[in-house]
């Protein structure tokens, strides 16, 4: 018996310990954000002291400092923030529901199915406003996504990592084909698309921050929702089932808050890459294998990474190179290691 | 089967390949000429086969060898070094799946090129020793860097087919990723040029890109051919192919080298002609029915399906570089070939 309660003991010391780690976790989270959002307002191509950041923020009164911080810096970070909560909750979904550690919008034909609504309607429709065509950007991602996490389930039992990635790789490369087409000749075509496809969250303004917040949010509140019935899917699907859970109705809300969140974030940033592979694993590191700690966290990190990127392209390079392309260049690598450790790319 | 030795050297030959080789070498004679003979002023196939062996009258020279010949000779070439590139590497990883395309050797070379055409290039046009040495060089220097990438990364106490393959898509996403922010600095014509070379074209091909494509192919395809014989000895796996004395890693890394140099020198030449390299070896092999994808037997379809697809272009839309046929072709076959390796895995 005593042998028992020492056990029992222990366990609980451990769960204890581990719980105090994840609240410790989450307050730094918060604290991390707040200062990368406060890094993103001051740092620019025009420095401003912190103290006249406050007065911008709290007594606008119209001089040129007030106009830089709310016309430019204040929606520049909020799509920032938003579009990185959007982005690692997906990646932790996505993860979870595909039981693919690789799992990534960007390598899944999400983004060249946004890009191909963009150019879709930049070349076809006439549309030559981001706050038109982000409808379209976010169509084209819907359509992608469903059809990508069909093909990877077609003829096997679930989707694996290679036959996602390259379910992935056949959408992107026929969309890649469509774009062409469709972009060649089109020189307003040619000169949205290019700029829109390296992914940044400069030049977006509150509009933009209506148009997918209500989105954003649906998808956020259905990720959480979500959570409690992914721990149990992750016992396996017979487990799940025999415990009472409808695994069909758990996926569905899964995909649909995968879809919303991804969308929302490509609409309107442009096709952010490898920030939803590489977060998730950053923060099970912290948290453990549990989703609802796993999908908070991995939410609060993506905003912490995108804006400390988009900040450090600014400040480094000037804003030459943007977020996107720079979180890209980053995360690939990343990507390799993750492919490289033991076990990973077998199926 | 029989032997034909030539020296110290031997092939085994299977007289169904060499019968599927040279019903295919017809083919392509017939596509070739009718490609040819395509255009402002039509000349039947027959005079252009005349005239390429030598007769024809002065003006049908002047227009099939200064005019003509350079796109369908440079589709020619391109395709058979696809084809052969696509045939190592598939026998090299086992998996059908594996091309230069998918494991970012084209986009390796793709970066290299693109950085050229947007430094070097002005208004579209990039011209002189920049664009006759630049680009090809770039390219070739670009597929290669990509090829030890590859190799290196994807090495832990062996090759693994699919650890090959998905760092071959994280390598390949640091290469579109550089190419996308490559097209947001120039003018926008060097990126409407620069898309157009990435998708493949070969409306711009003269003689003076002929020549780097020819010199490279005949220095590389004889060694590849004499070199090639170890494939069927890898197919065992590495331990019986050590056992029947091959040097596994050293034959494995020419091989891949030599699959990676020749992407490299088509893809410079014409930009990534997706597609080619995936399904010729897949083809070649059905139709020869051996059991890994013939050499030879791939450089001729390879060379037939691109000329094929120029072709066919031509007809549609005569606009359109022949990359995008060829990428909304293969599409479909890709996921077509997961889907049935996944039935065939799960039967």
């Amino acid at each position: 018996m005593t042998g028992g309660t020492g056990v029992t003991v222990v366990a609980r010391a451990g769960l204890s310990g581990r719980r105090r780690r994840r609240v410790l976790g989450l307050a730094a989270l918060v604290v991390l954000l707040v200062a990368v959002c406060a890094a993103s307002i001051t740092f620019g191509a025009r420095a401003i002291p912190l103290d006249a950041v406050w007065d911008a923020l709290v007594r606008p009164n119209g001089t040129e400092i007030d106009i830089i911080v709310w016309s430019l810096r204040v929606p520049r970070t909020v799509v920032g923030v938003l579009a990185g909560l959007a982005l690692g909750a997906a990646g932790a979904l996505m993860q979870g529901h595909t039981r693919n550690p690789l799992a990534d919008p960007g390598l899944l034909g999400v983004t060249q199915g946004a890009a191909f609504g963009v150019v879709f309607a930049v070349v076809v429709l006439g549309v030559d406003r981001l706050h038109g065509f982000i409808w379209f950007g976010f169509a084209g991602a819907m359509v992608a996504s469903v059809a990508v996490f069909l093909l990877g389930a077609v003829g096997g039992r679930g989707a694996t990592p290679v036959t996602l990635a390259l379910a992935g790789a056949a959408v992107s490369a026929l969309l890649y084909g469509l774009i062409a087409a469709v972009v060649l000749g089109n020189e307003q075509g040619m000169e949205i698309y290019r700029f829109w496809r390296v992914g940044s969250i400069a030049g977006r303004d509150f509009a933009v921050v209506g148009q997918i917040l209500p989105f954003l949010v649906a998808g956020l509140v259905l990720a959480v929702v979500n959570t409690p019935g992914m721990n149990t899917l992750a016992l396996g699907e017979d487990v799940a089932t025999a415990l009472g859970q409808r695994v069909a109705r758990t996926r569905v809300l899964g995909v649909v808050a995968i879809t919303l969140l991804v969308g929302s974030a490509v609409a309107a940033c442009g096709p952010i890459a490898f920030l939803g592979l590489v977060v998730p694993h950053l923060a099970r590191a912290v948290t453990g294998p549990d989703y609802r700690w796993l999908v908070p966290f991995s939410a609060l990190l993506g905003a912490v990474l995108l804006l400390a990127a988009d900040v450090l392209g600014r400040v480094v390079t000037g804003d030459s190179f943007e977020v996107g392309i720079l979180l890209a260049i980053i995360g690939a690598p990343v990507f390799i290691v993750l492919v490289r450790r033991k076990g990973l790319a077998r199926i | 089967m029989r032997v034909v030795a030539v020296g110290p050297a031997r092939w085994r030959v299977r007289p169904r390949a060499v019968g599927v080789a040279a019903g295919a070498f017809a083919l392509l004679v017939l596509v070739a000429a009718v490609n040819i003979g395509m255009g402002s002023s039509h000349i039947a196939v027959l005079d252009v086969l005349e005239t390429l062996l030598g007769g024809g009258t002065a003006r049908e020279r002047g227009i099939i060898f200064d005019l003509r010949l350079p796109r369908t000779l440079t589709g020619v070439l391109v395709g058979a070094a696809l084809g052969l590139s696509g045939a190592l590497f598939q026998s090299l990883a086992r998996n059908p799946l594996a091309s230069p395309d998918v494991l970012g050797i084209t986009w390796g070379a793709g970066a290299a090129t693109v950085a050229v055409i947007v430094v070097g290039g002005y208004r579209g046009q990039v011209s002189g020793a920049v664009g006759a040495v630049g680009m090809p060089v770039a390219g070739l220097v670009g597929g290669l860097v990509a090829g030890v990438l590859l190799y290196a990364l994807s090495w832990r106490r062996g090759i693994d087919g699919y650890r090959m393959v998905l760092i071959g898509i994280g390598l390949s996403a640091i290469g579109y990723n550089t190419v996308y922010w490559l097209l947001t600095i120039g003018d926008v014509n060097d990126a409407a040029r620069a898309v157009t070379w990435i998708v493949g074209s070969l409306s711009e091909a003269s003689w003076s890109a002929v020549g780097p494509v020819l010199l490279a192919l005949v220095a590389l395809v004889p060694i590849t051919l004499v070199l090639g014989h170890t494939i069927g000895g890898l197919q065992f796996g590495d331990e019986t192919a050590r056992g029947l004395g091959i040097r596994v890693d050293a034959a494995r890394g020419t091989l891949l080298l030599l699959g990676a140099a020749l992407a490299a020198v088509a893809t410079s030449a014409a930009g990534p002609i997706t597609f080619v390299a995936l399904a010729t070896p897949q083809i070649a092999l059905r139709l020869t029915r051996s059991p890994q994808p013939p050499l030879v037997g791939s450089m001729v379809i390879g060379a037939l399906l691109t000329v094929s697809a120029d072709l066919v272009t031509r007809l549609v839309i005569p606009d359109l570089p022949v990359g995008v046929l060829t990428a909304i072709l293969g599409a479909p076959y890709l996921i077509f070939l997961f889907i049935r390796s996944r039935r065939e895995a799960r039967a």
